[in-house]
Parts: structure tokens; sequence; C-alpha cells
């Protein structure tokens, strides 16, 4: 069955509108059932006692006067905890050499991070068991820290893990055609060195797990805010010794993930663990400062890199240096060498040219463990990309559109694969730029520009491109040996009053997946959206999935659920067509009433199709179908993954005595294929925006050199807040992937990858001609003062 | 993190609040609009205290002209001195602060007393009561007394508050016909404690300037005062800078605070008509 989509007057229009979310009323009613939400009978909570060192052995543990609090029932140490739970080890094959020590859920004996959990107090309340942690003595043998990423590799710098041999974790070097010799050649060459901050993803709802083991049925059931149940269920079946199908994972409300929540924690696997022994449920929620400490961070990156161009501005070649130090251990199952790899995947990717060498060395410190987090490796490559298309206008005096102009990828020259070897199925860099143009304004908005300046007020306008990878296949982890599926399912049902039940494995984190699906299924089965109930996130009742990640969920998910919608109104029209002696084919259904397809005259209601299948069966032929339930699953098959593409453009003001950048204004043109809720993928797009624009001006984890972490707050970790955030402008190009009926790719990321170069761009062009240029995020007043040469020290 | 207090009770009025704080055996904590320590409670920054909690004792709240003095209850809240007619006409400094303080939920709660009384270096309006020579009530076991502004701010979080001492009340005189109050700063973000801001005050009797974010207590910049009376805006600028000790942290680093102390100077001057040079 196909659909109409150019046509917005079909039946059962849904997919293409914005229709309500069926939680977000829930949600804004405050019913959300969160798992702090949740008490059970029994229940008990663990706090961690954590490493205060960045690198400490543990001589030993001393907890008599923590069990002496009131309300305090157990201590544990990493040694207790080994004894029920394996330690895991974060590498993938496909990543050749990734290297990483096994790492305990508690420490063992020896500590690597400040946060990392040392032991584990276990009592009645969080508040008695916090009471507890506070008296648990541990005897610390401080051991050199390493903790700056340049120089992790030099000779005198201590090896944070003897049996690895030396700090480096990862290093892969792309190389194609001859980029010294095309350098040596070029007309122009323009280097720069990049950094970008350590970020994390701060989550509104923190890391959230309650488990209960239920000896009697040899089953562990984890209500857990996870990005990707099935894969937690299998990890906690492998480290506890169980059986995957005595697992069940339990995902209700998620109160957002962003990346953060679709890794394994040591603190939640020992909850599991704890949970076990005690044959007691056992609930942690992370609190604020946990957060800081112990979410993944991501993004501490810093990158040397060079462009070549000639005479016309075309690109002749990119050379890119990125280095990224990852915390004390590689995350588990999806590893940290990721993020450096999608820099070596991702830079120079909108344009066409042939020349291009990309390393990333991936190094240990004591510092918390980064992995994966919104738009991975997007930001930095793009950044670093368009920086450097941006220098190299200005050596050519070259506008920055006509530059990019002249070098994106032809909007019908797909497919076409890469210099870094990513296969591109169809995008559309020049369709989405001339929409952005028009959108800002350009030429009026640059005239605006040369006004102001002649008024002494620094403006600049600042356009990054930019593709994402969305949709991955098993490519991406699967091939590595991981249990993580990149296929997805949904289970469609029709119950006796008509309505339906939607069983989908890709899961709600508050970005309205459950909103996606629901329309989905409205129209592939010919309903209201309101006659859809949504099921995700429980290991035993959804089928097998990946879960949430790597924009997935519309693309792999909503396929799925087109697919089993689709099924379903087969079988529902063959009941139909047997009960109206008609030809199924004549028939179809719209508004939950079977009509004749032509005419569109009513000849059955749903209801009372339902009841005669369910109550009267009787009065049907035997041995006519009637399963009103239909799954179908979806798997990429011929791309790795669905690239989307797009361009953003920033607007701002600097104030050059202060360093203050004001945001005026912000677009974005993106490509995400079929657009199945506008409301939601422009609301994706801007959040998106907002968490780069937090990147570029805001957000930046420090620690001083002993790897102490010094802004482990709201007050101290600045997230971008609403009232400096810009007015921001969304346009779409749609370019549907061939790879599904639906034809969507990912919109998740795409703000978030392009917002910080936009920015950057932006700062740069209003700085232009005063002889300053910042290039290492976020651009604080002080680091764009400091680049005026405005302060003395 | 869960907080951890020693106890709670609630003052019926200021007597009572006294005995209480008499009773708890140097533990006891006054508690106003509870976000500054709440705050720190939730993080165990303060564990065990006896909280004494006076934010029902309705007479040390609201605004009164007491004959050439403006007169503010040590209870009044941020978010009411925002809007009120008498601050507006006779305190303008303290209305534009508001402004500058966090958010509406936490305005709506905070009251001016606490804010003196936690004496955050780099909070509005300590800085602004040094710069309007206010004076400050304290009513202790042992009687009232009255410590002006620029004796009360000892140290970071330190005040000249005494053991069962409770701020009660700050008075000030009311602004000239022709007086200038201006309050400019530099946030990273709307709402944030500032990286450094200035409270300048100019009336017959000359000026008088606080910086804020510029130390550990908010500072009264006295050889700028000395100069911008003698209308030399490039000399206070340079003595703005040397009388400063701002700290360095992950915001900003002290060279940039003591510079942007020295734009926000100009930039007052240059608003209030003042010839630049
Ligand atoms: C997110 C956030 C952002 C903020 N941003 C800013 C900002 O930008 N600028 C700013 O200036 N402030 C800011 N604040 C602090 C805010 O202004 C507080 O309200 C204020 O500092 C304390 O006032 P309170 O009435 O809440 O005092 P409380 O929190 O109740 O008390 C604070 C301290 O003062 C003592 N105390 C209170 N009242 C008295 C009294 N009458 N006598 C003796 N001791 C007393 C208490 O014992 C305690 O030690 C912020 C607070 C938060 C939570």
């Amino acid at each position: 069955m196909t659909i109409s989509f150019g046509n917005p007057d079909r039946p059962n229009s849904y997919i293409g509108k914005t229709v309500p979310r069926p939680n977000a009323g829930r949600l804004v009613e405050g019913r959300g059932h969160y798992v702090d939400d949740m008490t059970l009978p029994r229940m008990v909570h663990v706090v961690f006692v954590r490493s205060p060192f960045a690198h400490a052995r543990i001589k030993g543990i001393e907890a008599a006067d923590a069990l002496a609090v009131k309300g305090v029932l157990r201590v544990f140490t990493g040694a207790d905890i080994a004894k029920v739970c394996t330690p895991w080890v974060a590498v993938l094959a496909h990543l050749k050499g990734l290297k990483s020590p096994p790492e305990h859920a508690i420490a063992v004996d020896r500590a690597c991070w400040v946060g990392e959990p040392v032991a584990a107090v276990v009592a009645t309340s969080r508040a008695a068991a916090e009471d507890g942690a506070a008296l648990v003595e541990v005897d610390f043998y401080p051991l050199p820290v390493t903790g700056d990423m340049m120089t992790a590799l030099d000779a005198d710098t201590p090896v944070l893990h003897a049996d690895m041999g030396d700090n480096l974790a990862f290093r892969r070097e792309h190389h194609e055609g001859d980029v010294d010799a095309v350098m040596a050649g070029a007309h122009k060459v323009v280097s720069a060195r990049f950094k970008t901050a350590r970020h994390t993803g701060v989550t509104l709802e923190p890391r959230s797990i309650l488990v209960d083991w239920n000896g009697a049925e040899g089953q562990l059931t984890a209500w857990h805010a996870t990005q990707a149940p099935h894969m937690i269920q299998s990890v906690l079946a492998q480290h506890l010794g169980l059986e995957e199908g005595r697992v069940r994972v339990i995902c209700g409300d998620v109160g957002g993930s962003y990346g953060i929540k679709v890794h394994v924690y040591p603190d939640e696997v020992a909850t599991a663990a704890i949970a076990k022994i005690m044959g007691r449920p056992v609930k942690f929620i992370a609190d604020r400062l946990e957060s800081f400490t112990t979410d993944i961070h991501a993004r501490d990156h810093e990158i040397r890199a060079k462009i070549a161009v000639d005479e016309t501005g075309k690109i002749l070649a990119f050379d890119i240096d990125d280095w990224t130090a990852i915390g004390a251990y590689s995350v588990y199952p999806r590893t940290s060498a990721i993020e450096g790899n999608q820099v070596v995947n991702l830079c120079g990717g909108p344009y066409d040219f042939s020349d291009y060498r990309a390393k990333t060395t991936v190094v240990f410190q004591n510092k918390t463990p980064t992995c994966q987090y919104r738009a991975v490796g997007h930001p930095i490559a793009v950044a670093v990309t368009e920086g450097l298309v941006d220098m190299a206008a200005a050596e050519l005096g070259m506008d920055p559109v006509a530059i990019r102009r002249r070098n994106m990828y032809a909007d019908d020259c797909y497919p076409v694969t890469s210099p870094a070897k990513m296969r591109f199925e169809g995008l559309s860099h020049h369709a989405s730029m001339d929409t952005l143009v028009a959108l800002m304004d350009y030429d009026g908005l640059r005239l605006e520009q040369a006004e102001m300046r002649a008024k002494g007020i620094y403006r600049g306008i600042g356009i990054a491109s930019f593709i994402e990878l969305t949709n991955p296949s098993p490519f991406m982890y699967g091939i590595g040996g991981a249990r993580i599926s990149a296929q997805d399912g949904c289970t469609v049902r029709m119950d006796p009053d008509g309505s339906l039940v939607a069983l989908s494995g890709v899961t709600e984190q508050g970005q309205g997946t459950e909103a996606m699906l629901s329309q989905i299924v409205a129209e592939g089965v010919g309903v209201s959206p309101s006659r859809v109930r949504v099921i995700t996130g429980d290991t035993q009742v959804t089928p097998y999935g990946g879960g949430t990640w790597a924009s997935r969920g519309a693309g792999i998910g909503g396929e799925a659920a087109l697919q089993a919608a689709l099924a379903l109104k087969a079988s529902i029209l063959e009941v139909a067509a047997s009960m109206l002696q008609a030809q199924a084919k004549a028939l179809d259904i719209r508004d939950g009433k079977v009509v004749d397809a032509d005419s569109g005259a009513e000849r059955l209601a749903l209801e009372e199709l339902g009841r005669i299948v369910y109550f009267r069966g009787d009065t049907l032929p035997k041995g006519l179908p009637r399963e009103l339930v239909q799954t179908r699953h979806f798997i990429t098959s011929e791309y790795p993954f669905a690239f989307t593409n797009g361009v953003q453009a920033s607007y701002l003001e600097v104030d050059t005595d202060t360093g203050i950048v004001k945001l005026l204004k912000h677009w974005c043109v993106e490509d995400c294929g079929r657009i199945i809720n506008p409301q939601l993928v422009d609301e994706q797009i801007r959040g998106g925006i907002v968490q780069g624009l937090g990147g570029a001006l805001y957000e930046e984890i420090h620690y001083d050199a002993e790897g102490q972490l010094l802004n482990g707050s709201m007050a101290d970790y600045l997230v971008p807040m609403a009232g400096e955030m810009p007015d921001m402008v969304i346009g779409h190009v749609e370019t549907p992937t061939m790879e599904s009926t639906l034809g969507a790719k990912g919109a998740g990321e795409a703000g978030t990858a392009g917002a910080p170069a936009a920015v950057m761009n932006a700062i740069n062009d209003a700085l232009r001609g005063l002889g300053a240029q910042v290039t290492e995020m976020p651009f604080t007043p002080e680091r764009i003062l400091r680049a005026l040469g405005k302060i003395e020290d | 993190m869960k907080a951890s207090a020693g106890g709670y009770a609630r003052a019926r009025d200021l007597s009572h609040a006294l005995d209480l704080l008499a009773d708890a055996d140097g533990m006891g904590r006054v508690l106003a609009g509870g976000q500054s320590l709440i705050a720190a409670m939730n993080m165990r920054l303060s564990t065990g205290d006896m909280l004494v909690d006076i934010s029902r004792i309705s007479d040390l709240s609201g605004v009164s002209v007491q004959g050439r003095r403006l007169r503010i209850g040590a209870l009044t809240r941020h978010a009411e001195l925002g809007r009120d007619a008498l601050i507006a006409r006779h305190a303008p400094l303290l209305a534009q602060a508001v402004n500058h303080i966090a958010h509406a939920a936490i305005r709506n709660r905070g009251t001016i007393g606490g804010a003196l009384a936690h004496a955050d270096p780099a909070a509005e309006f300590p800085a602004c009561v040094l710069a309007l020579d206010a004076v400050l009530h304290l009513e202790g076991p042992e009687g009232s007394r009255e410590v002006r502004a620029e004796d009360f701010f000892v140290d970071v979080f330190e005040t000249a508050i005494a053991e069962g001492e409770i701020l009660t009340a700050i008075s000030m005189p009311l602004a000239e016909p022709d007086e200038v109050q201006m309050l400019k700063e530099v946030a990273r973000r709307s709402g944030d404690y500032a990286l450094a801001g200035l409270c300048f005050v100019r009336r017959a009797g000359g000026v008088r300037l606080s910086v804020l974010g510029a130390g550990s207590t908010p500072l009264l910049a006295r050889a700028a005062m000395a100069r911008l009376d003698m209308e030399d805006i490039g000399g206070a600028v340079a003595a703005l800078r040397g009388e400063l000790n701002p700290p360095s942290d992950t915001q900003a680093t002290a060279a940039y605070r003591r510079h942007i102390a020295g734009v926000l100077l100009r930039r007052i001057w240059e608003e209030i008509g003042g010839e630049s040079a």
C-alpha cells in the first residue's frame, strides 16, 4: 500500500500535520509518572559514597559508624558488588585498537575520577542513607593525576591504567588523496586551532532507577529512566548472570535524555546488584551534584585544522587533527571513541572536494567519562569545517554564502560518496541555502550590519551548513559486537471498540515520540489519532527495538509503525469484505469507519466490526483470518546511515567593551526528509539550537589541575536560559529517504549540530577588521575581550 | 541531597524569635525567605540548624517614610521593593537592583534582610545599601543597636550581626530632588550574579560608588569617589581598578572584572552627562 503524501487532502492525512501530543496534557497537569514517583513495598534507597580524589588507591573502608545510623541497613564495597556483578570492558570490534580496562559497578581498589562510586549505603530513606554515607570512612591513598589532554601521551605523564601500557584509548586516521601535496600547491591555506568545551546534558529529571529482584519468579525488574530499555535488559542480564528473558526493563515517563540516558552507569548497575543481593526493591535517584559529576560528559576536543582553496574559492583539501580526552574509562557499551570517530567522518561534510585527511586521538585522563551526547561529534565537526570555510572566504575576500554555494554538493549529484567515505542518498544543500537566504533577507541584513557598524555597533552574521547522521544501521554498533538493535518494531492492535493500541520499541523521552507514532498509526489504519493509545518502554510488552538515539525514532520506529498499521488495515478490510460481501480493495477505512473507497460512503463502523470479531465470531465464515493485531519491523539496508542536511544562520551583536554577545536572531533550514509533525520537528530544531547556543556561549565544565570538578551546580554551569535566547525561524526542504515508505529521516540533533558554528562565525564576522578572532568555545565575555586585546593582566 | 535540619520553630513576634534564638545553644538560624539558606541546607553546606522562622512577623515587613529617612522592614521581599512607590521615589537604586536579582520566583520569596544578612559580595542589595549610606537596625537579647552599612559587611557571608541578633530594618536618607542613583552590572545571563557591578549615587554631599562582585565584601570605592567629585573620570577609572580585589573563578578572571568595573563607570558617567576624558 502506498500513501499519496503529496496530497494534503487525502483521507486520514495525519502524517505531515501538527496534531496534539497524546501525553502533553498529562505531563502538563503533573500526572507524569517518573521513576521517583514510584514507591514499592519494602523499598529502600541507595546513596553512593563517591571518590573525592581524581585518582586514589582505596586502602580500606570502615563502615561501622555508617551502619550505626538509624535506618541504615547495609553498606556495600566494590568487592561486595563484584561477587554478584561482573565488570565490563567498553570496546567495539569495528573501532580497531580501542582499549579500555575492566570497569566495576563500584570501584574495587582504585578510584579514577572525582565522583566514581567507592561504596554504597542502603537505608530506609534517602536522608538516612546520606547520613550514613557521610560517615563511611574510606582510606584513600592519592595517586598522580592525569588531567591535561594534550600532554596525556607525553613520556613523563603518569599512565592511568598500567595494564593498558599508555594513555591512548583510540586513534584513527583517514586519508583520501594526497593532502600534503594539495596543501603545498594551493593558492591559499588557512589553519586554525579550535576548542570545544566539556559539556554535560543537564536533564530536568536526573538519572533514576528502581530495581526489584523477585526471587520467587526469578525475575529482575528495573524501572529505569533510559533511552534504550532492551540494551539495558541485555547488560543487566549479562553482568548479573541472568537470562535476558528474566530481566524486565520498564521505562515510564522520562524527563529529558539528550543521550545522557543511553549509557550504562556504574551506580545504576550497582543498584541492580544490590536489589539482587538484598531481595528488596532499591531506588537510586541522582541528585544535581551527582548529575554533574557522574552523568557522562562530552565534547572535550581540541582540533588543529587546515583548509586549502584555489583562487576561485574552490575547496581543495581539509586536514584535521582532532584530540579528545574521555575520562578514565570508555563508557559501556557504546564506547567513548564514537565522538572522535564522528569528527573524522563528518568534517567537510557538505562540500564536494577530493583530498581529505582526518585523525582523531582519544586519550584517558582522571575525569568523568565522556560519551555520546545529542548530535555526537557534529557540533565539533561543523564548527571546524564552517570556521575554516569562513576564514578562507575572508582571506579571499569572498562572501560566506558565495563560497559555500561554490563548494556544496549539487542537489542533483546524488547518490554520492564523500572523501570521508560517507554515502549520501539525497541532500539539498543548495535548496536549503536558497531558502535560508530568502528567509533571513541576507542582503538586507548585510546592509543593516554595515549601517550599524558605521555607528560603532558590532553586529555579525554567521552561516553554518551541516550534515547530520540519522537512522543508523547495525554499522553503528551492531557490527562491533554490541547487543544494540538497529532494527525496531511496532505492534498495532484493534480492540472491540475500534480503538487501536500501538506498542513500539522506540521510547518517549519527552520529545514527542508517542505523538509521532499515534499519527502514523492513525493514518495507516484510518482512524483519528485520539483513537490510538501508544505504549513504549517495556521489554516484556513492546517489540524488541533499539530505543531512542541517533535520531532514529521517527525514521526507524515510525516506518515500523506505518507498516504495522497498514498490515492491520489490510486485516480489517479482509474481515470487512467478508462481512459486506465486497472486495477488500474496493473498501477503505476513513475516520474509524469502513467506507466504499470510491464514493466514501460509510459501510461499517470499526466498533461494529470489532463487536462481531470479538463477540460474534461465530457469524463469520470458518477459516476467515481475523487477526486484528499486526507486527512489523524495520531496518535500513541500503545505506549505513540516512544523512540529513541543513544550514543555520546567526545574527548577533558583540559589545566590544564588555565582551557580551547578544543573540538577535537565529535561522535554521533543514531537510529531515518527510516531516511527520511540523510542530514537533520545529520544536526539536529549536530545542537543539538552544543546546547548541549553550555550547557556543555558556556551557563549560571546569576542572582544576588535581582533577576536581569546579562548577557542579546550576549556578556555576551555565545552561542557556530563555532570557538570552533569540527568536528562531525554522524552514524546511523535504527530501524523503527512499529506504522507507514513510521517507522520514531524523530531526532531533540538527539544531545542536549547526548552532555553535553559526554563532562562532557571526562573532568573528562582527570582530572582523578589529584583528580579533575566537575559536575556543564557549565564547565567554572574557575570551572575546582577550581576543580583542582589551584585558590587562 | 536531603537537608538535615536540627529543628524548626515559627516565631510569633520579634521577642519570641529572640527567645528561640537564645534557647538554641548557638545552633539558631534565622529563616526569612529561605532563598539562600534552604539552598545551602539542600547541599548540606549547613546542617543541624535550629531554624527560627521569622517570615510571619508582619511588623518586620513594609516600607515607610519616617521623618527624613526611608525605613524598610527586613522582611520586605525583593518583588515588593520592585513595585513600591516609596522605593521608586526615595531609593530608586533598590528598585533597579531588583531587576537584576535572580528570577521572579526567587524575588517573590527573598527578603532584603535575608540578602543583607547573607552578605554575598556578589549580591546587589549589600552594594546598594553601601552606596546609599544606609543604617542597619539590629535587635538582640541586649536590646537594639544600629550599624552603618560601611561597618556591616565583615567578610564573605559574614556581617556585624552578633549571635542571637536579628536584622529588623534598614534605613537611609531620602533621595534628594536631583540625586542620581544608578546600578549597572555585567552578568553572563539575566538573573545571574554579576561578574561585576557598580552602584552609583550622586547627591549634594558628593558621589558614593560601591562595587559588587569585586572582593570579599561589597566595596565602597573611596579613591574613585574622590576622583569623581573632581569630575576626573579617567582618574576615577584608574583609581577604581586599583581599589578592587576581585576573585578569579570559572566565570571570569580578576583582570576581566577589573576591566568591566572601569567600563561600567565610564558608561554611568556618560549616561549622566559627565565629561569623558
Ligand atoms: C537561583 C538563585 C539566584 C539568585 N540570584 C541572586 C542575584 O542575582 N542577586 C542577589 O542579590 N541574590 C540572588 N539570590 C539570593 C536571593 O536574593 C536571596 O533571597 C537572598 O540572598 C536571601 O534572602 P532570604 O530572605 O531568602 O534569606 P534566607 O535564605 O532565609 O536567609 C539567608 C541568611 O540570612 C540569615 N537571615 C535572614 N534574614 C535575617 C534577619 N532578618 N536577621 C538576621 N539574619 C537573617 C539567615 O539566617 C541565613 O543565614 C539568588 C538566589 C537563588 C536561589
